[in-house]
């Protein structure tokens, strides 16, 4: 058994507001290892976008990030200066953004971009850079690569962009990989692609990756261990499989019996769906956040919610699973 | 659908929408092609789901529908009667949107009574008594509370604008509901409850939707008809339940292929959909879609595909016209 | 009618917008400072007959140059002492303060419909009209204000209508610029769509959904431009080019005391004060109103 490149205990974020101090993330654990592909799955403002952060280091200076533990490959994420993190990331850790319109700079050739991080982690000449540039503009799938070096973002379409995106994050081998939601600005048919593309890429360079997504198709697709995310809680995690076919959390449930899927639900009729909106994470948060849209919610839901665990990796946070083995989901 | 008695509630015949777009600063203006003969039929209570990806022309179809753009060319037909140009008020009383983004649909300056009423008031249907009770049967309809009424857009919840955003777009009894992508921007949870009240509405009002979205596993729970646009052109149109069965155009199959169903023992497709979206500007020449297309053959290159009709709709593509393939 | 919803999904956020501006008011101090400062100003305008027994027309050739009170010979009937004509100048300050508020006021006002005017028909048509707007906001642009008001001014000869109607003609570039800016943001949002789907007219599309979108970008250039009015007034004054004497205006009160600047510095320094204070607090508003009703745009 290796160890994992990323293990994380209790990670906290805390935003303060005027109105009292948000618990925007509160406690999550999860571990990755080498050659991994961990989907963190949640709906908006569930605090998965603020855990990718949390990891890079990009947190904005009033968040207030702590964690018992925050290790990538035996470094210490908790403990180092803003230097070493700088020197990290772009290297060893490297982050993909939602938007590939504003993630690049207009004002460079998109050989410049590429270049820049490769010469100021590897002291490598400027033709080297290039050169590595044009080999990874061909790893992912763009013709004419040296071409398109000195072409600026804006002459290229938004896949294209996704790909140079995801071109610059690897130029240095990175070790760990974090898309926060690489595709949702794609059309269907650039999304498959560009997923494929990550997924090929990350087992051909023995990546871990880390995908946050609120597309449970996605997921599905991509995933080798699913973390669910609810109200900056990480409510049920496991692998992929565990997931999808035994959901444990209701809200897990819930969420897999929303989306219509071709060919299961039948046309037209009712979907699922969970009722209530997300509460309010500011001040004190006590007991599970979800009961008040969970249809089997009990008195003991407002007390401190015990992590119930099924072999070695599926877990979850609720006072149901265990005994519900044979209740219809 | 073959001969019917009535005519359709909503019909389109061949409409052309060309915009003179400027390259550079000196640039001659060249034409774009948004929409090249784009004929449609909606019958009562279809729901015809139009999809295609990102500027196919899908969004130009609906401004042209809702009377915010002019046809370079072709008609707009409601009830078989010919919409002319300058009667946007009545068409505003038969063909009502719903948005895509409910955090910019709403004015953030008008209470939700003012927006839910807005069309009421500009037809200057009913006095104020009779728009307040409108507005509470709306509010009711769409499920939401009554004390909403007195709140602003920014008190709500995504999901709960789109249900303004309904409101407003049913408050007329408009016969015809154009579906601009209403999920896409909301949650998964609460894109269900949308999803919901839109086919409850449908039957209880006997409503007509055009319901554009690129999420076909959406389109395909929630339509009666599917066209698939390419371009600026509807490439096949078939009942949804026989084109997710079995698509015919190599674009709908790629498009379907690309549908990421939740299942955990399958992995991300490859569509084969190599090259990226063509620029509109110099369309390809022959089939459109010839340079992804994995089953090309020479006459795709040269010439544009016939259109060949089948016992519910069409498929313009030469794989399937009646000269023989070999 | 039964729809999937329960109770919680009907939860309203309890703060309303007013609520939220009103939170927004009272936390910004400069924007507090101002409201505060120019209320005063504008109390003491009106009410200046109530406020002193002279006349500041009035002239007293026996009690000229009377220092103010905290200096040596002062007249406890003359708070502020008295001008080179014996007049009161406490009376002359209050009375002025109403020609600085009338000229800004008045000023921004005609200039703010033009330049509303230009810059939302650029805005929401484009094309020609802004084609022709944005022409004609380089031609102003190109015009240096002092230079054309001061010719105009000396053609018409100075009076306060004339130096209110001149500055109303020239300031509404800001105007133009800003609501051309602002208009182009929102005329493509959706909610202008649906208003054009509901079958609204032109006007009503601008008036009722544009307009209470971008007002508050016009209060703010509206503060600037009264300010803006105020110090051109008083240069303009100065200069003896603007409001003629004997009317009590500050930049004319300055232009008066300069002879004496050596001999008697209060002359300019008090209605020096009063102007800058005055200005200060319409700059303070003006960048506090931005402030508060930014984060409305945010949704």
């Amino acid at each position: 058994m290796t160890d994992p490149i990323l293990s994380v205990r209790r990670l906290t974020i805390d935003i303060p507001l005027a109105q009292g101090t948000m618990h925007a993330v509160r406690g999550i654990d999860f571990d990755l290892k080498r050659g991994e592909t961990l989907c963190i799955v949640g709906e908006s403002g569930s605090g998965k976008s603020l855990t990718s952060l949390a990891v890079m280091g990009l947190l904005s200076g009033k968040l207030r990030r702590s964690a018992d533990r925050l290790e990538f490959a035996g470094i210490d994420l908790m403990r180092q200066k803003p230097r070493t993190m700088r020197s990290l990331r772009g290297d060893r850790m490297a982050m993909i953004f939602q938007e590939p319109m504003t993630s690049l700079n207009p004002a460079y050739t998109i050989g410049d971009q590429l270049a820049e991080a490769y010469l100021l982690h590897r002291r490598a000449s400027r033709v080297e850079a290039l050169a590595r540039a044009v080999e990874l503009l061909g790893k992912v799938g763009i013709t004419a690569a040296e071409s398109r070096l000195s072409q600026y973002p804006h002459q290229l379409s938004g896949g294209l962009r996704q790909r140079v995106m995801i071109a610059m994050a690897l130029m240095c081998e990175p070790e760990l990989i974090i898309a926060d939601e690489p595709t949702t600005a794609l059309d269907v048919t650039i999304q498959a692609q560009i997923l494929r593309l990550l997924a090929d890429l990350q087992r051909e360079m023995n990546m871990a990756m880390i995908l946050v997504t609120h597309d449970l198709g996605i997921v599905a697709r991509i995933a080798d261990k699913v973390a669910v995310m609810y109200a900056g809680e990480v409510v049920e995690q496991g692998t992929a499989r565990e997931i999808f076919d035994n959901p444990r959390h209701p809200y897990t449930r819930g969420l897999l019996r929303c989306i219509p899927v071709p060919g299961k639900t039948k046309p037209g009729e009712h979907l699922g769906s969970i009722p209530g909106i997300v509460p309010s994470l500011v001040g004190v948060v006590e007991g599970c956040a979800f009961r008040g849209r969970c249809d089997v919610a009990a008195p003991s839901c407002a007390d401190p919610i015990p992590e119930q665990k099924e072999g070695a990796e599926h877990a979850w946070r609720c006072i149901h699973g265990q005994a519900e083995e044979g209740a219809p989901a | 659908m073959s001969e019917t008695a009535t005519p359709p509630v909503l019909e389109l015949a061949s409409v052309t929408k060309t915009y003179q777009v400027k390259q550079g600063m000196f640039g001659k203006p060249k034409p774009l092609h948004a929409l090249s003969g784009v004929s449609l039929r909606l019958n009562r209570k279809d729901v015809l789901g139009l999809v295609g990806e990102s500027g196919c022309g899908k969004s130009t179809l609906a401004k042209i529908l809702l009377g915010l753009e002019m046809p370079t060319d072709g008609r707009v037909l409601v009830d078989g009667r010919e919409i002319a140009p300058g009667e946007r008020r009545l068409l505003a009383r038969r063909i009502q949107p719903v948005f895509q983004d409910p955090y910019s649909s709403l004015n953030p300056r008008k209470s939700i009574e003012d927006i839910i009423a807005l069309p009421l008031l500009v037809h200057g249907i009913g006095d104020g008594a009779a728009r307040e009770q409108a507005v509470t049967r709306m509010l009711d309809l769409v499920g939401l509370p009554a004390r909403v009424r007195r709140g602003y857009p920014s008190q709500l919840s995504g999901g709960q604008r789109q249900r303004v955003a309904i409101a407003r777009a049913l408050i007329m009894k408009p016969e015809i509901v154009i579906c601009d992508e209403p999920t896409s921007a909301l949650d998964v949870s609460v894109q269900s409850q949308i999803l919901n009240l839109l086919g409850d509405l449908r039957e209880e009002l006997g409503l007509t939707y055009l319901f554009i979205s690129h999420n076909l596993a959406v389109v395909e729970h929630l339509a009666t008809r599917v066209a698939v646009m390419y371009l600026g052109q509807i490439v096949e149109e078939a009942p949804a339940r026989d084109l997710f069965a079995g698509p015919r155009h190599p674009y709908t199959t790629a498009l379907l292929e690309s549908v990421l169903t939740p299942d955990p023992s399958l992995s991300v497709p490859d569509t084969h959909l190599g090259a990226a979206y063509p620029n509109p500007i110099s369309p390809p020449p022959g089939c459109r879609f010839h340079p992804r297309c994995g089953k090309v053959r020479d006459i795709c290159r040269t010439t544009p595909p016939p259109r060949v009709e089948g016992p519910e709709g069409h498929v313009d593509c030469h794989l399937y016209s009646a000269a023989p393939t070999h | 009618m039964a729809r999937t919803i329960d109770t919680a999904a009907q939860q309203i956020r309890t703060a309303s917008p007013a609520a939220l501006l009103r939170r927004r008011i009272f936390g910004h101090y400069g924007l507090l400072f101002g409201i505060v400062v120019l209320a005063t100003i504008v109390l003491i305008a009106a009410f200046a007959p109530l406020l002193t027994a002279h006349d500041p027309y009035t002239q007293d050739l026996l009690a000229r140059m009377k220092p103010p009170f905290w200096m040596a010979g002062s007249d406890p009937d003359h708070l502020l002492g008295t001008d080179h004509l014996g007049r009161d100048y406490l009376a002359r300050l209050l009375y002025g303060a109403r020609i600085s508020l009338a000229i800004g006021v008045i000023a921004a006002l005609i200039s703010g419909l033009i330049g509303t005017a230009m810059g939302v028909a650029a805005g929401y048509f484009g094309g020609r009209v802004d084609l022709v707007v944005t022409f004609l906001i380089n031609v102003r642009l190109a015009m240096p204000v002092v230079l054309v008001a001061l010719a105009v001014v000396a053609i018409l000869d100075g009076s306060l209508q004339v130096v209110i109607m001149v500055l109303g003609l020239l300031l509404w570039d800001r105007f133009a610029v800003v609501m051309r800016s602002s208009v182009l943001q929102v005329r493509d949002l959706e909610y202008v769509n649906a208003a054009k789907a509901i079958g609204c007219s032109v006007p009503r599309v601008i008036l009722s959904e544009i307009m209470p979108n971008v007002v508050n970008n016009l209060i703010v250039v509206a503060t600037l431009e009264m300010a803006h009015a105020i110090l051109l007034e008083a240069a303009l004054s100065f200069l003896g080019l603007g409001v003629q004497p004997p009317t009590p205006s500050w930049g004319l009160m300055i232009s008066e005391g300069k002879q004496m600047l050596l001999f008697e510095p209060w002359l300019i320094a008090i209605p020096g004060v009063a102007l800058f204070v005055l200005v200060l607090a319409i700059n303070l508003l003006g960048d506090g109103l931005r402030d508060v009703s930014a984060p409305e745009n945010k949704g």
